[in-house]
Protein backbone atom coordinates (compact mmCIF):
# COMPACT_ATOMS: atom_id res chain seq x y z
CA UNK A 1 0.00 0.00 0.00
CA UNK A 2 1.35 3.45 -0.87
CA UNK A 3 1.02 5.67 2.18
CA UNK A 4 1.03 4.15 5.60
CA UNK A 5 -0.69 5.72 8.52
CA UNK A 6 0.32 9.22 9.46
CA UNK A 7 0.82 9.63 13.17
CA UNK A 8 0.99 12.97 14.93
CA UNK A 9 2.29 12.99 18.50
CA UNK A 10 1.80 15.68 21.09
CA UNK A 11 5.36 16.99 20.84
CA UNK A 12 5.35 17.64 17.10
CA UNK A 13 1.81 18.92 17.29
CA UNK A 14 2.86 21.59 19.78
CA UNK A 15 5.80 22.62 17.58
CA UNK A 16 3.49 22.98 14.62
CA UNK A 17 0.93 24.93 16.63
CA UNK A 18 3.67 27.34 17.71
CA UNK A 19 4.76 27.94 14.13
CA UNK A 20 1.15 28.57 13.05
CA UNK A 21 0.49 30.92 15.92
CA UNK A 22 3.58 32.94 15.08
CA UNK A 23 2.63 33.06 11.41
CA UNK A 24 -0.82 34.34 12.23
CA UNK A 25 0.55 37.18 14.31
CA UNK A 26 3.45 38.07 12.01
CA UNK A 27 1.25 38.08 8.92
CA UNK A 28 -1.52 40.07 10.62
CA UNK A 29 -3.95 37.45 9.43
CA UNK A 30 -7.26 36.18 10.77
CA UNK A 31 -6.72 32.43 10.65
CA UNK A 32 -4.19 29.90 9.52
CA UNK A 33 -4.74 26.22 8.78
CA UNK A 34 -2.54 23.26 8.06
CA UNK A 35 -4.21 20.51 6.05
CA UNK A 36 -2.89 17.26 4.66
CA UNK A 37 -3.15 16.68 0.94
CA UNK A 38 -5.99 14.23 1.46
CA UNK A 39 -8.17 16.85 3.07
CA UNK A 40 -7.72 16.20 6.76
CA UNK A 41 -7.07 19.14 9.01
CA UNK A 42 -3.81 18.87 10.96
CA UNK A 43 -3.91 22.08 12.98
CA UNK A 44 -5.32 25.58 12.94
CA UNK A 45 -4.86 28.88 14.69
CA UNK A 46 -6.85 32.07 15.00
CA UNK A 47 -10.39 33.20 15.47
CA UNK A 48 -12.21 30.29 13.82
CA UNK A 49 -15.65 31.29 15.10
CA UNK A 50 -18.25 29.02 13.55
CA UNK A 51 -16.38 28.47 10.31
CA UNK A 52 -16.86 24.90 9.07
CA UNK A 53 -13.20 23.86 9.18
CA UNK A 54 -13.82 20.28 8.09
CA UNK A 55 -15.39 21.46 4.86
CA UNK A 56 -12.66 24.03 4.43
CA UNK A 57 -10.04 21.27 4.66
CA UNK A 58 -11.76 18.99 2.20
CA UNK A 59 -12.48 21.71 -0.38
CA UNK A 60 -8.95 23.09 -0.11
CA UNK A 61 -7.44 19.66 -0.73
CA UNK A 62 -9.76 19.15 -3.72
CA UNK A 63 -8.79 22.54 -5.06
CA UNK A 64 -5.06 21.86 -4.69
CA UNK A 65 -5.38 18.38 -6.20
CA UNK A 66 -7.25 19.76 -9.22
CA UNK A 67 -4.74 22.58 -9.64
CA UNK A 68 -1.80 20.16 -9.43
CA UNK A 69 -3.39 17.98 -12.08
CA UNK A 70 -3.92 21.06 -14.27
CA UNK A 71 -0.27 22.00 -13.85
CA UNK A 72 0.93 18.57 -14.95
CA UNK A 73 -1.44 18.70 -17.91
CA UNK A 74 0.38 21.71 -19.32
CA UNK A 75 3.80 20.41 -18.35
CA UNK A 76 4.36 22.33 -15.11
CA UNK A 77 5.44 20.51 -11.97
CA UNK A 78 2.98 22.45 -9.83
CA UNK A 79 1.48 25.86 -9.17
CA UNK A 80 2.87 26.30 -5.68
CA UNK A 81 0.59 29.15 -4.64
CA UNK A 82 -3.15 29.70 -5.02
CA UNK A 83 -4.57 33.00 -4.05
CA UNK A 84 -8.20 34.12 -3.95
CA UNK A 85 -9.25 37.69 -3.46
CA UNK A 86 -12.65 38.55 -2.05
CA UNK A 87 -14.37 41.80 -1.21
CA UNK A 88 -13.40 41.55 2.45
CA UNK A 89 -11.45 38.37 2.99
CA UNK A 90 -8.71 36.73 1.02
CA UNK A 91 -7.25 33.24 1.01
CA UNK A 92 -3.61 32.39 0.40
CA UNK A 93 -2.95 28.69 -0.16
CA UNK A 94 0.47 27.10 -0.58
CA UNK A 95 1.94 23.62 -0.52
CA UNK A 96 4.71 23.01 2.00
CA UNK A 97 7.42 20.50 1.15
CA UNK A 98 5.12 18.77 -1.33
CA UNK A 99 3.38 17.27 1.68
CA UNK A 100 0.94 19.57 3.43
CA UNK A 101 -1.17 22.59 2.58
CA UNK A 102 -0.89 25.89 4.41
CA UNK A 103 -3.89 28.22 4.26
CA UNK A 104 -3.88 31.83 5.46
CA UNK A 105 -7.08 33.87 5.62
CA UNK A 106 -6.58 37.61 5.86
CA UNK A 107 -8.39 40.93 5.36
CA UNK A 108 -7.44 44.56 4.76
CA UNK A 109 -5.38 44.69 7.95
CA UNK A 110 -2.76 42.71 6.06
CA UNK A 111 -1.57 42.47 2.47
CA UNK A 112 -0.69 39.78 -0.02
CA UNK A 113 2.96 40.87 0.06
CA UNK A 114 3.23 40.54 3.82
CA UNK A 115 1.42 37.20 3.86
CA UNK A 116 3.68 35.87 1.14
CA UNK A 117 6.79 36.92 3.02
CA UNK A 118 5.71 35.38 6.32
CA UNK A 119 4.44 32.20 4.69
CA UNK A 120 7.84 31.67 3.17
CA UNK A 121 9.53 31.66 6.54
CA UNK A 122 6.88 29.56 8.23
CA UNK A 123 7.06 27.05 5.37
CA UNK A 124 10.74 26.44 5.98
CA UNK A 125 10.06 25.82 9.67
CA UNK A 126 7.08 23.58 8.99
CA UNK A 127 9.10 21.63 6.50
CA UNK A 128 11.74 20.96 9.15
CA UNK A 129 9.08 19.86 11.61
CA UNK A 130 7.67 17.38 9.11
CA UNK A 131 11.14 16.08 8.28
CA UNK A 132 11.50 15.29 11.97
CA UNK A 133 8.16 13.48 12.01
CA UNK A 134 9.16 11.40 9.01
CA UNK A 135 12.62 10.65 10.39
CA UNK A 136 11.17 9.59 13.68
CA UNK A 137 8.83 7.18 11.97
CA UNK A 138 11.64 5.78 9.83
CA UNK A 139 14.02 5.35 12.73
CA UNK A 140 11.43 3.42 14.63
CA UNK A 141 10.79 1.25 11.64
CA UNK A 142 14.49 0.59 11.10
CA UNK A 143 14.97 -0.22 14.75
CA UNK A 144 12.15 -2.70 14.42
CA UNK A 145 10.65 -1.25 17.57
CA UNK A 146 7.02 -2.03 18.06
CA UNK A 147 5.38 1.08 19.32
CA UNK A 148 2.74 0.35 21.81
CA UNK A 149 -0.30 1.95 20.22
CA UNK A 150 -3.75 1.60 21.66
CA UNK A 151 -4.84 0.11 18.36
CA UNK A 152 -3.03 -3.19 18.66
CA UNK A 153 -5.66 -3.88 21.27
CA UNK A 154 -8.75 -3.07 19.21
CA UNK A 155 -11.13 -5.94 19.67
CA UNK A 156 -14.00 -7.09 17.50
CA UNK A 157 -16.27 -5.89 20.29
CA UNK A 158 -14.81 -2.38 20.07
CA UNK A 159 -15.62 -2.32 16.38
CA UNK A 160 -19.11 -3.72 16.83
CA UNK A 161 -19.85 -1.19 19.54
CA UNK A 162 -19.19 1.67 17.09
CA UNK A 163 -22.13 0.50 15.04
CA UNK A 164 -24.43 -0.47 17.81
CA UNK A 165 -26.16 2.84 18.44
CA UNK A 166 -29.62 3.55 17.09
CA UNK A 167 -28.77 5.36 13.89
CA UNK A 168 -26.72 2.49 12.57
CA UNK B 1 -4.13 7.14 4.59
CA UNK B 2 -5.38 6.85 8.11
CA UNK B 3 -4.44 9.88 10.15
CA UNK B 4 -4.00 9.26 13.86
CA UNK B 5 -3.72 12.40 15.93
CA UNK B 6 -2.58 11.74 19.48
CA UNK B 7 -2.90 15.40 20.38
CA UNK B 8 -6.60 15.65 19.55
CA UNK B 9 -7.19 11.90 20.07
CA UNK B 10 -8.79 11.29 16.70
CA UNK B 11 -8.55 8.65 14.02
CA UNK B 12 -9.49 9.88 10.55
CA UNK B 13 -10.23 7.45 7.74
CA UNK B 14 -11.22 8.06 4.14
CA UNK B 15 -13.87 5.97 2.41
CA UNK B 16 -14.67 6.42 -1.27
CA UNK B 17 -17.93 5.41 -3.00
CA UNK B 18 -17.15 4.34 -6.57
CA UNK B 19 -19.34 3.08 -9.39
CA UNK B 20 -21.05 3.90 -12.70
CA UNK B 21 -22.89 7.16 -13.33
CA UNK B 22 -26.41 7.34 -11.83
CA UNK B 23 -25.74 4.19 -9.82
CA UNK B 24 -26.69 5.80 -6.50
CA UNK B 25 -23.42 6.88 -4.86
CA UNK B 26 -24.62 10.37 -3.98
CA UNK B 27 -27.93 8.91 -2.80
CA UNK B 28 -26.04 6.73 -0.28
CA UNK B 29 -24.36 9.79 1.24
CA UNK B 30 -27.56 11.77 1.16
CA UNK B 31 -29.37 9.06 3.10
CA UNK B 32 -26.59 8.81 5.68
CA UNK B 33 -26.66 12.58 6.05
CA UNK B 34 -30.45 12.75 6.38
CA UNK B 35 -30.65 10.06 9.03
CA UNK B 36 -27.62 10.59 11.27
CA UNK B 37 -27.78 12.61 14.45
CA UNK B 38 -26.71 16.24 14.21
CA UNK B 39 -23.73 15.82 16.54
CA UNK B 40 -22.40 12.92 14.46
CA UNK B 41 -22.18 14.64 11.12
CA UNK B 42 -20.72 17.67 9.44
CA UNK B 43 -22.02 19.38 6.33
CA UNK B 44 -22.69 17.40 3.19
CA UNK B 45 -20.77 19.10 0.42
CA UNK B 46 -21.78 18.33 -3.15
CA UNK B 47 -19.85 19.68 -6.08
CA UNK B 48 -22.43 18.89 -8.71
CA UNK B 49 -23.67 20.05 -12.10
CA UNK B 50 -26.99 21.83 -12.46
CA UNK B 51 -28.59 18.49 -13.22
CA UNK B 52 -27.31 17.04 -9.96
CA UNK B 53 -24.65 14.85 -11.48
CA UNK B 54 -21.52 14.75 -9.36
CA UNK B 55 -18.92 17.02 -10.95
CA UNK B 56 -15.96 16.58 -8.62
CA UNK B 57 -17.02 14.92 -5.36
CA UNK B 58 -19.52 14.74 -2.53
CA UNK B 59 -18.07 14.86 0.95
CA UNK B 60 -19.58 13.94 4.29
CA UNK B 61 -17.64 13.79 7.57
CA UNK B 62 -19.18 11.35 10.01
CA UNK B 63 -18.22 10.55 13.57
CA UNK B 64 -19.13 7.04 14.56
CA UNK B 65 -18.06 7.00 18.20
CA UNK B 66 -14.88 6.22 20.09
CA UNK B 67 -12.45 3.33 19.85
CA UNK B 68 -9.94 2.96 22.68
CA UNK B 69 -10.45 6.59 23.67
CA UNK B 70 -10.01 7.91 20.13
CA UNK B 71 -12.82 9.54 18.17
CA UNK B 72 -13.38 7.51 15.01
CA UNK B 73 -14.10 9.92 12.18
CA UNK B 74 -14.90 8.73 8.70
CA UNK B 75 -14.60 11.02 5.70
CA UNK B 76 -17.00 9.74 3.06
CA UNK B 77 -16.44 10.78 -0.56
CA UNK B 78 -18.20 9.91 -3.80
CA UNK B 79 -16.55 10.12 -7.20
CA UNK B 80 -18.24 11.37 -10.38
CA UNK B 81 -19.35 8.23 -12.19
CA UNK B 82 -19.58 9.59 -15.71
CA UNK B 83 -16.80 8.09 -17.82
CA UNK B 84 -15.23 11.34 -18.96
CA UNK B 85 -14.53 12.55 -15.41
CA UNK B 86 -11.71 10.07 -14.97
CA UNK B 87 -9.07 12.63 -14.03
CA UNK B 88 -11.21 13.79 -11.10
CA UNK B 89 -11.95 10.23 -10.01
CA UNK B 90 -8.28 9.50 -9.79
CA UNK B 91 -7.70 12.52 -7.54
CA UNK B 92 -10.42 11.50 -5.09
CA UNK B 93 -8.95 8.01 -4.69
CA UNK B 94 -5.69 9.38 -3.36
CA UNK B 95 -5.13 8.39 0.25
CA UNK B 96 -8.21 6.17 0.39
CA UNK B 97 -8.57 3.67 3.25
CA UNK B 98 -11.63 1.79 2.01
CA UNK B 99 -13.80 1.57 -1.11
CA UNK B 100 -17.49 0.90 -1.65
CA UNK B 101 -18.51 -0.09 -5.17
CA UNK B 102 -22.12 0.90 -5.83
CA UNK B 103 -23.32 -1.31 -8.70
CA UNK B 104 -26.52 -0.59 -10.63
CA UNK B 105 -28.63 -3.76 -10.73
CA UNK B 106 -30.46 -2.80 -13.93
CA UNK B 107 -29.81 -5.17 -16.81
CA UNK B 108 -28.92 -2.33 -19.19
CA UNK B 109 -26.25 -1.00 -16.76
CA UNK B 110 -24.18 -4.18 -16.54
CA UNK B 111 -21.61 -2.96 -19.05
CA UNK B 112 -21.32 0.32 -17.19
CA UNK B 113 -20.71 -1.59 -13.95
CA UNK B 114 -17.95 -3.64 -15.52
CA UNK B 115 -16.31 -0.63 -17.09
CA UNK B 116 -16.37 1.28 -13.82
CA UNK B 117 -15.03 -1.66 -11.84
CA UNK B 118 -12.07 -2.14 -14.14
CA UNK B 119 -11.50 1.62 -14.04
CA UNK B 120 -11.39 1.37 -10.23
CA UNK B 121 -8.82 -1.41 -10.35
CA UNK B 122 -6.71 0.60 -12.76
CA UNK B 123 -6.87 3.82 -10.77
CA UNK B 124 -6.06 2.08 -7.50
CA UNK B 125 -3.05 0.52 -9.16
CA UNK B 126 -1.88 3.88 -10.46
CA UNK B 127 -1.78 5.09 -6.84
CA UNK B 128 0.16 1.99 -5.84
CA UNK B 129 -2.69 0.20 -4.07
CA UNK B 130 -3.20 -3.53 -4.17
CA UNK B 131 -6.90 -4.05 -4.87
CA UNK B 132 -6.81 -7.50 -3.33
CA UNK B 133 -5.78 -6.02 0.02
CA UNK B 134 -7.79 -2.82 0.30
CA UNK B 135 -10.92 -2.78 2.51
CA UNK B 136 -13.80 -3.14 0.07
CA UNK B 137 -17.54 -3.80 -0.11
CA UNK B 138 -19.83 -4.43 -3.08
CA UNK B 139 -23.29 -2.87 -2.97
CA UNK B 140 -25.94 -4.11 -5.39
CA UNK B 141 -28.20 -1.07 -5.61
CA UNK B 142 -31.61 -0.37 -7.14
CA UNK B 143 -33.08 -3.73 -6.10
CA UNK B 144 -36.55 -2.09 -6.29
CA UNK B 145 -36.53 -1.54 -10.05
CA UNK B 146 -38.34 -3.82 -12.54
CA UNK B 147 -35.75 -4.90 -15.12
CA UNK B 148 -32.90 -5.98 -12.88
CA UNK B 149 -30.47 -8.88 -12.94
CA UNK B 150 -30.65 -11.50 -10.22
CA UNK B 151 -28.18 -11.31 -7.36
CA UNK B 152 -26.55 -14.49 -8.65
CA UNK B 153 -26.01 -13.00 -12.11
CA UNK B 154 -24.55 -9.83 -10.66
CA UNK B 155 -22.26 -11.73 -8.34
CA UNK B 156 -20.97 -13.89 -11.15
CA UNK B 157 -19.75 -10.80 -13.01
CA UNK B 158 -18.79 -8.41 -10.24
CA UNK B 159 -17.19 -10.36 -7.42
CA UNK B 160 -13.45 -9.78 -7.32
CA UNK B 161 -12.39 -11.28 -4.01
CA UNK B 162 -14.11 -12.30 -0.80
CA UNK B 163 -15.85 -8.93 -0.42
CA UNK B 164 -19.08 -8.49 1.55
CA UNK B 165 -22.08 -8.07 -0.78
CA UNK B 166 -25.03 -5.93 0.25
CA UNK B 167 -28.34 -5.55 -1.57
CA UNK B 168 -29.64 -2.00 -1.44
CA UNK B 169 -32.35 0.49 -2.29
CA UNK B 170 -30.41 3.63 -1.50
CA UNK B 171 -33.21 6.26 -1.47
CA UNK B 172 -35.09 4.12 1.07
CA UNK B 173 -31.96 3.45 3.07
CA UNK B 174 -32.12 -0.30 2.52
CA UNK B 175 -28.57 -1.63 2.83
CA UNK B 176 -26.98 1.82 3.16
CA UNK B 177 -25.64 1.60 6.72
CA UNK B 178 -24.90 -2.10 6.33
CA UNK B 179 -22.61 -1.21 3.45
CA UNK B 180 -20.81 1.51 5.39
CA UNK B 181 -20.43 -0.78 8.33
CA UNK B 182 -19.03 -3.59 6.18
CA UNK B 183 -16.22 -1.40 4.86
CA UNK B 184 -15.56 0.58 8.06
CA UNK B 185 -15.06 -2.66 9.96
CA UNK B 186 -12.35 -3.74 7.56
CA UNK B 187 -10.63 -0.34 7.82
CA UNK B 188 -10.48 -0.57 11.62
CA UNK B 189 -9.34 -4.17 11.50
CA UNK B 190 -6.52 -3.09 9.17
CA UNK B 191 -5.57 -0.39 11.63
CA UNK B 192 -5.15 -3.00 14.33
CA UNK B 193 -2.95 -5.08 12.06
CA UNK B 194 -0.75 -2.17 10.97
CA UNK B 195 -0.46 -0.87 14.52
CA UNK B 196 0.97 -4.22 15.48
CA UNK B 197 3.39 -4.25 12.58
CA UNK B 198 4.94 -0.79 12.61
N1 LIG C 1 -35.47 3.40 -7.87
C1 LIG C 1 -34.25 3.67 -7.38
N2 LIG C 1 -33.64 4.80 -7.72
C2 LIG C 1 -32.40 5.04 -7.21
C3 LIG C 1 -31.76 4.14 -6.34
N3 LIG C 1 -30.56 4.67 -6.01
C4 LIG C 1 -30.46 5.84 -6.65
N4 LIG C 1 -31.57 6.09 -7.37
C5 LIG C 1 -31.84 7.27 -8.22
O1 LIG C 1 -30.89 7.31 -9.27
C6 LIG C 1 -30.55 8.64 -9.62
C7 LIG C 1 -29.05 8.83 -9.59
O2 LIG C 1 -28.56 8.66 -8.29
P1 LIG C 1 -27.23 9.38 -7.78
O3 LIG C 1 -27.06 9.00 -6.36
O4 LIG C 1 -27.24 10.81 -8.11
O5 LIG C 1 -26.14 8.64 -8.68
P2 LIG C 1 -24.56 8.80 -8.68
O6 LIG C 1 -24.01 7.42 -8.63
O7 LIG C 1 -24.14 9.74 -7.63
O8 LIG C 1 -24.30 9.41 -10.14
P3 LIG C 1 -23.06 10.33 -10.65
O9 LIG C 1 -22.94 11.46 -9.70
O10 LIG C 1 -23.37 10.77 -12.02
O11 LIG C 1 -21.88 9.43 -10.63
C8 LIG C 1 -31.29 9.52 -8.63
O12 LIG C 1 -32.43 10.01 -9.23
C9 LIG C 1 -31.62 8.57 -7.48
O13 LIG C 1 -32.79 8.96 -6.81
C10 LIG C 1 -32.45 2.91 -6.00
O14 LIG C 1 -31.97 2.07 -5.25
N5 LIG C 1 -33.69 2.75 -6.55
MG1 LIG D 1 -23.14 11.48 -7.64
Amino acid sequence: MPEATMIMYEEEYQQIKTILSKLRTDANSKMVFLIDKNGQQIASHGDIGNLDTTSLASLTAGNVAATDALARLIGEKEFPVLSHEGERDNIHTSVVGGRVILVVIFDERSSLGLVRLRVKRASAELNEAFERIVNKAEQEKAGGAKRNTPFTEISDDDIDRLFSDDSL
Amino acid sequence: MTFINYASREINCKIVYYGPGLGGKTTNLQYIYDTSAAQQKGKLISLATETERTLFFDFLPLELGTVRGFKARFHLYTVPGQVFYDASRKLILKGVDGVVFVADSQRERMDANLESLSNLEENLKSHGYDFSKIPYALQLNKRDLPDILSVEELKRELIRKDEPIIEAVAPKGVGVFETLKAVAKQVLTDLRKSAGAS
